[in-house]
């Protein structure tokens, strides 16, 4: 009796393990496929083996795709676009964290008239759709001067960035307790003393949580990177469209496909790094203490 | 003028009053406590003392210099927090010298406050602990502690023992006079609990609905409640409150009370103030301490009065049995002394010390004798 539940639960765990690995080939075979094929020459693609391990094992389409391929106009290869992104993705991201938090700050431990009313706005301006702001933001940057620069899409994605890492702290700090604050000020810390000193140390989680969401949004932004660049301050993702785009010449897939990997890289990259501090973010609500 | 002056003190969060106009002066070295149930805005005045929360109108001044501009930190004021409200992020150590940093003091002076605070609290061998690392009493000790080095004109304490278990909240209580005892520092204290109010305090405001019902010594407040609600507040088990009737008697203003078996029975009451109230009904307050039996009763008393009535229930408690009957339609308690033979069911004299009892008007509440 006991033996027949005993494989029939070995049963149900075998089906289940099966199936979980085919969810999970079926989700890394994409991966596969730019892994082999950015590492063979261009020959045994065109060939149709698309699925096949490289006969050949080359380095060459990375090199090319990094230092040498046609993007638009020059033959620069996608290296200084891989500059401008992190030129961009990293004064941004930090700003609209360091911000996010201050906002954080304030809205719940040093409530104001309005404070929820703001709070309200800065909610909405995360769920305006970007198609909308793409004329009149054109138009402000021109005034200002930052268009077609880098410092112009930073700009951008720090406006767009301040909603979600303001709602992240906000939340995460309304569970901070007040009294540590106002223990603080009894203290005589003043207001930056004491988000440095008492806040900022215990906000660890939530800082992952926002870096990581800000870093990949911001990184794979393609809509924003076409509309407000000019041809040399161009983030990766618009080259990474150019050269896939480009029509001269025959279509270097090896080169594209290691391309693409570039470019997705660094997200990949954060997220293994900070992944546990992540999901330990996301649950510091929920699971106390 | 006191040395801390609270004057005509509202506070309102918008059109809400949560607390009407206070006065309180305090002393120096008083030990004020201010009780009373939840919510009835003891914290809220606190903080405006701290200077946590403005006062909306009014005044409180500490050394009669008035606080109504001055930030928290420039009040000279220490406070221990219900929750501690240690730095999670900091050292016990880094804790207790946070407040004297923020101070501009000095650092050999810092580590001789922190060692001086160490040894009066025992807490010496936690200095380099982190909070999470330590028991409920022990946070206690830092956050009295951290209190403690900024040698303030006043303490405020919000609620300090009630995270901590029973026993723990009895001797930590001890060590809080013994403290208060030895620095002769003034105290406010907020509690909801009655007995470490009167056991700590020098004097009591006890507080309900954002009014100050009574300010007065323990004494006072125990034996002279200024109303109903002070009256059942403080005191455990609290005071019997019930119904009786202004009779005249004999010549003799007495009150009338109807007992559990149906019956009346007549109690001289003789207060001059009870005369105006003759035929009509009061409420009559006495502790249980004052109704026992009959050799139980205050031989110093000139106005004990036997009253025979039926016992509905016992209830030994080691040292006394409180034995319940039914007056004017309510369980009174009565403390008899333990070796009293007595059962459910009996008819038993109850003897009452009038000396003791109080009446108060059953439609305002208020004291009337
Ligand atoms: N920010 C606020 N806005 C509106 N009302 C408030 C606010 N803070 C407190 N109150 C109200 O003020 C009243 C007094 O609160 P307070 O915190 O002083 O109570 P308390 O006597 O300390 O109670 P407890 O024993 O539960 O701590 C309560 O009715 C509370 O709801
Ligand atoms: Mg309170």
């Amino acid at each position: 009796m006991t033996t027949a539940t005993k494989s029939g639960v070995n049963m149900g765990r075998m089906v289940l393990y099966a199936a979980l690995v085919l969810f999970c080939i079926y989700y890394l075979l994409p991966l596969y496929v730019m892994v082999v094929n950015s590492l063979k020459p261009l020959s045994e693609i065109t060939a149709g083996g698309m699925m096949s391990l490289p006969g050949d094992w080359t380095l060459a389409p990375w090199a090319t795709a990094w230092s040498t391929a046609q993007i638009g106009v020059d033959a620069t290869g996608l290296k200084p676009y891989f500059v401008n992104s992190l030129v961009m993705v990293v004064p941004a991201v930090a700003l609209s964290t360091i911000l996010g938090a201050l906002n954080g700050y304030v809205l719940t431990k040093w409530e104001f008239k309005g404070a929820t009313l703001i709070f309200g706005l800065i909610l909405f301006g995360c769920f305006i759709p970007f198609q909308m702001v793409l004329i009149p933001m054109a138009r402000m940057l021109g005034l200002v001067g930052l268009a077609g620069s880098v410092w112009g899409l930073v700009f951008v994605h720090l406006v767009y960035g301040i909603g979600f890492s303001t709602l992240y702290f906000r939340n995460y700090y309304a569970a901070f307790p007040t009294e540590l604050v106002r223990a603080a000020q009894i203290d005589g810390a003043g207001f930056f003393t004491i988000f440095w000193r008492i806040l900022l140390p215990s906000s660890g989680p939530i800082a992952v949580v926002c870096i990581i969401w800000q870093f990949t949004n911001i990184w794979n932004d393609f809509l924003f990177g076409a509309s407000f660049s000019d041809f040399d301050s161009q983030p990766m993702t618009v080259a990474l469209n150019n050269l896939v785009q480009s029509s001269t010449g025959v279509k270097e897939y090896n080169v594209h496909f290691a391309g693409a990997i570039m470019a997705a890289l660094p997200t990949l990259l954060v997220y293994i790094v900070a992944g546990r501090y992540f999901v330990r973010g996301l649950m510091a609500g929920s699971v106390k203490g | 003028m006191g040395f801390l002056d609270i004057d005509q003190a509202t506070k309102s969060y918008g059109a809400v009053k949560v607390l009407h106009e206070t006065d309180i002066s305090v002393e120096e070295g008083e030990f004020l406590v201010l009780v009373g149930p939840s919510g009835c805005g003891k914290s809220t005045l606190l903080n405006m003392i701290a200077g946590l929360e403005e006062v909306t109108t009014g005044d409180i001044s500490i050394k009669g210099r008035s606080m109504n501009n001055v930030k928290p930190a420039e009040r000279n004021i220490a406070m221990v927090f219900q929750s501690y409200a240690l730095y999670p992020n900091m050292t016990v150590k880094g804790n207790i010298s946070f407040g004297m940093e923020m101070q501009g003091v000095a650092k050999e002076e810092r580590e001789r406050k922190i060692a001086e605070v160490a040894d009066l609290l025992q807490i010496g061998q936690l200095l380099d602990r982190k909070p999470g690392q330590l028991s409920g009493g022990q946070r206690q000790r830092v956050a009295m502690g951290r209190a403690l080095t900024r040698e303030p004109d006043v303490f405020l304490f919000d609620e300090p023992l009630s995270n901590l278990d029973a026993k723990l909240r009895v001797d930590m209580r001890t060590e809080i006079k013994k403290l208060h005892q030895k620095l002769g520092t003034t105290i406010v204290y907020v509690t909801h609990d009655q007995i470490e109010a009167l056991t700590l305090s020098t004097r009591i405001a006890v507080m309900f609905g954002g009014y100050v019902q009574q300010l007065g010594t323990p004494k006072e407040i125990y034996d002279n409640p200024a109303n109903m609600f002070v009256a059942g507040f403080m005191g455990s088990p609290s005071m019997n409150l019930f119904p009786a009737r202004i009779v005249k008697a004999d010549g003799v203003t007495a009150a009338e009370i109807t007992l559990g078996n149906g019956g009346t029975a007549t109690i001289p009451f003789d207060r001059p103030a009870l005369t105006a109230h003759e035929g009509r009904e009061i409420i009559l307050g006495i502790r249980p301490e004052a109704i026992t039996d009959r050799d139980g009763a205050d031989r110093n008393s000139n106005a004990v009065h036997v009253v025979d009535a039926p016992v509905e229930i016992t209830e030994p408690a080691g040292s006394d049995t409180f034995v319940v009957t039914q007056m004017g339609g309510k369980d009174v308690t009565a403390r008899f002394r333990a070796d009293v033979d007595v059962k459910a069911g009996d008819s038993f004299p109850f003897a009452f010390n009038m000396q003791k009892a109080v009446a108060f008007d059953p439609k305002t509440e208020d004291r009337i004798a």
